[in-house]
């Protein structure tokens, strides 16, 4: 985190992943497009898996600035929030409206913690992003009259494009909706790490006195990379608020940003990917193991990190790739250091 | 209303009569409930109630025969986990029952709604829901927290007629908040003089309460309210018992019921305790029967412990689940009714549990009566128990169907506690 | 406000205080000496807690005196720190030291998730309390109000006691002296043959213990749920972070900061209260990143 870390240095990131890469995650996107039709029964949990995915997308974006937040969870909530408020002032307001206020909200409150916090690296950082986003929960369960308090507020049904969509029809439309903004923001980040900036912006992690002797400011370009992340775990924040269609302070409770980099650590630290799949696996694993293993289930997903940890630090992206280059021996030492895009 | 009902059961009986519902296997009924987090103080004995009272069902043949199985769903794993697998369940399950929090209630009423599942709220307290909008799914086996709140200042103020001073302690969330606006608008429109000295809302969870109790202790108010639960409500108790707050003020608990038992002799006598209905393990009117001391008794032999609110509630939601069943079989003469059918028959319901009988309003809302007792150390427990017991008519204590508890509270007057139909008993 | 309340305030922040800076104190210790922040500290916290009050009652069920409590209490946090902390270091921790600090936190995250269930299954969810040590010092009265001597006396004592103990015991004792070479440099110490595997397991085991011995002594005051650790260790964060990571003195002054914030808000204005700590720690942080009390690297002790 703040530099003897022991990962190499990471490649110009680019989109030329191997074709197996790409077919997998083809292959996988359209796993997760016919799970309406095909096991419908799981289609709220997905749904509910990639809008955490977007947030834990934006905590893996500082983790490739070497940078951990633990109140990311501050805009995942300032976010949410700000679609509720938006529902109750202007009843029947749209889907777009709610998503687009919600993004505003997290890129403000972004921008705002994001000046003072670029100052600061390693557990600093992390702990300044803690307490903001504890600030901002404590304000959230106190002033009950305005948030609901504990409780939190309600985020109706927005219309989607002026149409009144029933339950079944708003869900669907949420879903591909979320597979769309997983697609769409998930090929940017990549782009967005290929650019100058991105690559400026990772070099933070490797040798940040390198960007000051380039005559640049490493605050700015940490501070654009932080709203990056800002906006994504926005994006999830909403989806997931109007998921849920209810909106609460735990959404900012200090236990989610610690589960959002979990989750990042889990998928592959720094993998775009690793961030959807290791959204997948952990709330499938969450939802099993509390319907199955009862009062235990933390235990388990304790236990499952651990073992994540200490055995597969490359997370569950690491393993992928470790099996691809197994079936694809002949190419394997030139893409080696691929491993987690 | 009535005959509304009777043309939905006769239109739902015509048509379909032909096609009766066939018997399933299991009746597979899902059950919200916290196992983890601080509110299974509540959870885990209504869990437990619920195995024992399912077991003692099955073993008397189920309803009509079919054996009824209960899916229990943690509240407490958090809001992603309770409404996927509330979908998941709800998917398999007839009926469900959700759920003890009333922000869990809040979310769980639309869905169940929307997902179109009969839903009975067992344990939440919440006056908004029926208030705010319609169910058809859902309905609620107990009272609600105005009733709840209104049993209180009513007993308080028959109890203490000239307090003059009140200062209140609740947890920080909806019903710590909720239960004090009900609560204090009810003073202010029974009895305006009382001066509020202090409102405090600790953190919910709080481990620690010194300094709002210094503060109390140099404010001296006659009466202090606390509505917290669960380890809060010991917590505070403890403390301002350990520092002689208890001996200076009169402490109104509508909740303490379900810490008796763990206060022991740190709650001494003539403190208010309440129940969130008529809950108690020494029943007044209950205690001399049969199915009262059984089930008391087998509750105790067990888990150890005397039976608590959220387990009579547990007790009232499968009590009205069994009493719908059979009145749409019977109606219907049918083997197995229809959803439509069992929807008809919770209109108007009338069942009973361990208390006195419950009814469902046209509202949904169910009318309950309420408890309220002084606390007393007589020595035959090893905790307090309530003497100087009223047990209130659930009717008058809820506002209309259609009006909203704030408005109606507002029209009270001080002649209103008198107007009040109560049962006293000396314990 | 008068001078009576004001004085109210001040007894009560302290003895708020007092409690939270022995947490504090274990994980800042492990901190300065082992650079890593401890999850899983407000676990140790909350079964010090369950540990006391459990052998409490069983001990005086069988007809001891009350005053057993106390040396209960050391018991307790010694077990918890022995019996936990060390195969938490030992089978753990010891595997991670050269790994990226998020991994090593997320490590102790998964044993605090782990214990959590673990106090669940061992004492259930009912609420536990266990005051007969509170109630054998007795009260006293103060400006008409009562406190107990317990929390107005005996636990700002011993806070002030442990604080210049672990002083006396880092500065002029042999095996604190090798705590401090090996939290100055690692590698020098090594090669001037400082076993430092056992330094950071013995000095891991004596942060258990002081957690554990912050939720002992919490036992008699409060009710002991599940949830409790995973309140206090944002509190302790709050504390070390705002004191600079690894300052033991400044954590004392910071505990204090936050615990009388927290009180006179009592008084003045309840709401704010919850946001006291958080509001000094930002505050602090952004005037002063490293902290109140930190040099600019954090690794002074």
């Amino acid at each position: 985190m703040t530099g003897h870390s022991t990962s190499s240095p990471r490649p110009a990131p680019g989109s030329r992943g191997l074709p197996l890469r790409s077919l997998l995650t083809a292959l996988g996107v359209l796993a997760l497009a016919v799970i309406p039709v095909m096991a419908p029964g799981l289609q709220l949990l997905v749904n509910l898996a990639l809008a955490k995915g977007l947030a834990v997308l934006g905590v893996t974006v500082l983790l490739r600035a070497g940078q951990v937040s633990f109140g990311h969870a501050l805009f995942f909530g300032v976010s949410a929030y700000a679609g509720a408020f938006c529902v109750a002032a202007l009843p029947g307001a749209d889907l777009v409206l709610v998503l687009v206020a919600g993004v505003i909200g997290a890129a403000l409150a972004g921008l705002l913690v994001g000046l003072f916090v670029v100052r600061y690296r390693g557990i600093f950082f992390g702990m300044l992003n803690l307490a903001f986003s504890m600030i901002f929960w404590s304000i959230l369960e106190k002033f009950y009259h305005v948030t609901g308090g504990a409780d939190g507020i309600r985020l109706d049904r927005p219309t989607v494009l002026g149409m009144e969509l029933g339950r079944g029809a708003f869900e669907l439309v949420l879903f591909y909706l979320a597979i769309a903004l997983v697609l769409g923001l998930g090929w940017f980040t990549l782009r967005w790490f290929a650019s100058p900036v991105g690559q400026l912006f990772q070099t933070i992690k490797t040798n940040e006195t390198r960007l000051e002797y380039l005559g640049l400011s490493p605050r700015r370009v940490l501070l654009s990379g932080y709203l990056l992340s800002a906006v994504l775990c926005g994006v999830g924040g909403s989806l997931m608020g109007m998921t849920q269609g209810v909106v609460t302070p735990e959404y900012v409770w200090w236990v989610r940003s610690a589960e959002m980099v979990f989750i990042a650590v889990l998928g592959g630290a720094g993998s775009v990917r690793g961030a959807f799949v290791g959204a997948l696996i952990y709330e499938m694993v969450r939802v099993y193991a509390s319907a199955f293993a009862g009062d235990i289930w933390q235990m388990l997903l304790g236990a499952f990190l651990l073992v994540i940890i200490l055995f597969a630090p490359g997370g569950i992206m690491g393993i992928l790739d470790g099996l691809m280059r197994r079936a694809t021996p002949a190419r394997a030492p030139a893409r080696t250091k691929e491993a987690g895009q | 209303m009535k005959k509304l009902f009777v043309t939905t059961a006769l239109c739902a009986a015509l048509p379909f009569g032909a096609f009766a519902q066939d018997k399933p296997d299991t009746l597979k009924v899902g059950m919200t409930t916290f196992l983890t987090g601080s509110a299974s103080v509540f959870g885990v004995p209504a869990r437990d109630a619920m195995d024992l009272m399912v077991a003692s069902l099955n073993e008397a043949g189920g309803i009509n025969g079919v054996p009824v199985e209960v899916i229990y769903i943690d509240e407490g794993a958090g809001a992603e986990a309770l409404t996927s697998e509330f979908r998941r369940v709800s998917g398999e399950a007839e009926v469900m029952l959700s759920a003890i929090s009333s922000g869990n209630c809040q979310t769980l009423a639309p869905l169940a709604e929307d997902l179109q599942v009969p839903n009975l709220m067992w344990d939440c307290g919440t006056q908004r829901i029926f208030e705010e909008n319609d169910y058809k799914y859902v309905f609620r086996t107990q009272a609600n927290a105005t009733a709840e709140m209104m049993a209180a200042v009513v007993y308080l103020l028959k109890m203490k007629p000239d307090f003059q001073t009140i200062a209140v302690v609740n947890q920080d969330y909806a019903w710590g908040r909720d239960s004090w606006d009900i609560f204090s608008t009810a003073l202010k429109a029974m009895k305006p003089e009382v001066e509020v000295l202090g409102e405090f809302f600790p953190k919910f969870g709080s481990p620690d309460f010194s300094t709002e109790i210094s503060r109390l202790q140099a404010l001296r108010p006659d009466v202090i309210l606390s509505t917290s639960w669960g380890g809060d409500l010991d917590t505070f108790v403890q403390q301002a018992f350990q520092r002689g707050l208890m001996n200076s003020s009169t402490f109104v608990l509508p909740l303490a019921e379900s810490s008796l038992e763990r206060l022991g002799s740190s709650l001494p006598a003539g403190h208010v305790v309440g129940a969130r209905g008529d809950h108690y393990f020494l029943h007044p009117e209950r205690r001399d029967d049969e199915d009262f001391k059984t089930f008391v008794s087998d509750f105790k032999e067990s888990t150890g412990s005397i039976p608590i609110y959220s387990v009579f509630h547990a007790a009232q939601a499968l009590e009205a689940m069994k009493a719908a069943y059979a009145r749409a079989i019977e109606e219907n003469g049918t083997d197995w009714p229809t959803e439509d059918q069992l929807l008809a028959a919770f209109e108007g319901l009338e069942f009973q549990a361990y208390g006195r009988p419950i009814t469902l309003r046209e509202d949904n809302q169910g009318i309950e009566a309420q408890l309220m007792g002084m606390s007393v150390q007589t020595g035959d427990y090893p905790f307090a128990t309530l003497e100087d017991i009223m047990i209130f008519d659930g009717a008058q204590l809820l506002p209309p169907v259609g009006e909203t508890s704030i408005e109606w509270i507002k029209g009270l007057d001080a002649s209103f506690p008198d107007s009040v139909e109560a049962a006293s008993y000396d314990n | 406000m008068n001078l009576t309340i004001f004085l109210l305030a001040l007894f009560d922040g302290i003895s708020y205080a007092a409690l939270v800076f022995i947490v504090a104190l274990g994980l800042t210790l492990i901190f300065g000496v082992m650079r890593i922040l401890n999850v899983a500290h407000g676990s140790l916290y909350a079964i010090g807690a369950y540990a006391t009050a459990s052998l409490t009652s069983y001990v005086l069920a069988l007809g001891f005196a009350p005053v057993l409590a106390f040396p209960l209490m050391l018991v307790s946090a010694v077990l918890v720190g022995v019996l936990l902390g060390g195969p938490i270091e030992w089978l753990l921790l010891r595997r991670i030291y050269n790994k990226p600090e998020v991994l090593q936190l997320l490590v102790t995250f998964a044993v605090f998730m782990i214990l959590e269930d673990v106090q669940r299954l061992v004492w259930g969810t009912q609420p536990y309390f266990q005051a007969s040590a509170l109630q054998a010092l007795g009260n006293v009265t103060v400006f008409g109000v009562t406190y107990t001597v317990y929390q107005l006396i005996l636990l700002p004592v011993l806070a002030v006691t442990l604080l210049l103990g672990l002083r006396f015991f880092l500065r002029h004792t042999v095996i604190g002296k090798l705590i401090l070479a090996t939290t100055e440099d690692r590698e020098a110490a090594q090669s001037i043959g400082i076993d430092a595997d056992r330094v950071f397991l013995f000095t891991f085991v004596v942060g258990a213990v002081l957690a554990g011995l912050g939720g002992a002594l919490a036992s008699p005051t409060t009710s002991i749920l599940p949830g409790m650790g995973a309140d206090m260790i944002v509190l302790s964060f709050a504390v070390i972070a705002t004191a600079g990571l690894g300052q033991i003195e400044g954590a004392a002054i910071t505990a204090l900061l936050i615990g009388l914030g927290r009180s006179f808000a009592v008084y003045v204005w309840p709401e704010v209260a919850v946001l006291v700590p958080y509001l000094i720690m930002v505050l602090v942080l952004l005037v002063r990143p490293e902290g109140l009390f930190g040099s600019p690297v954090a690794r002074k002790i």
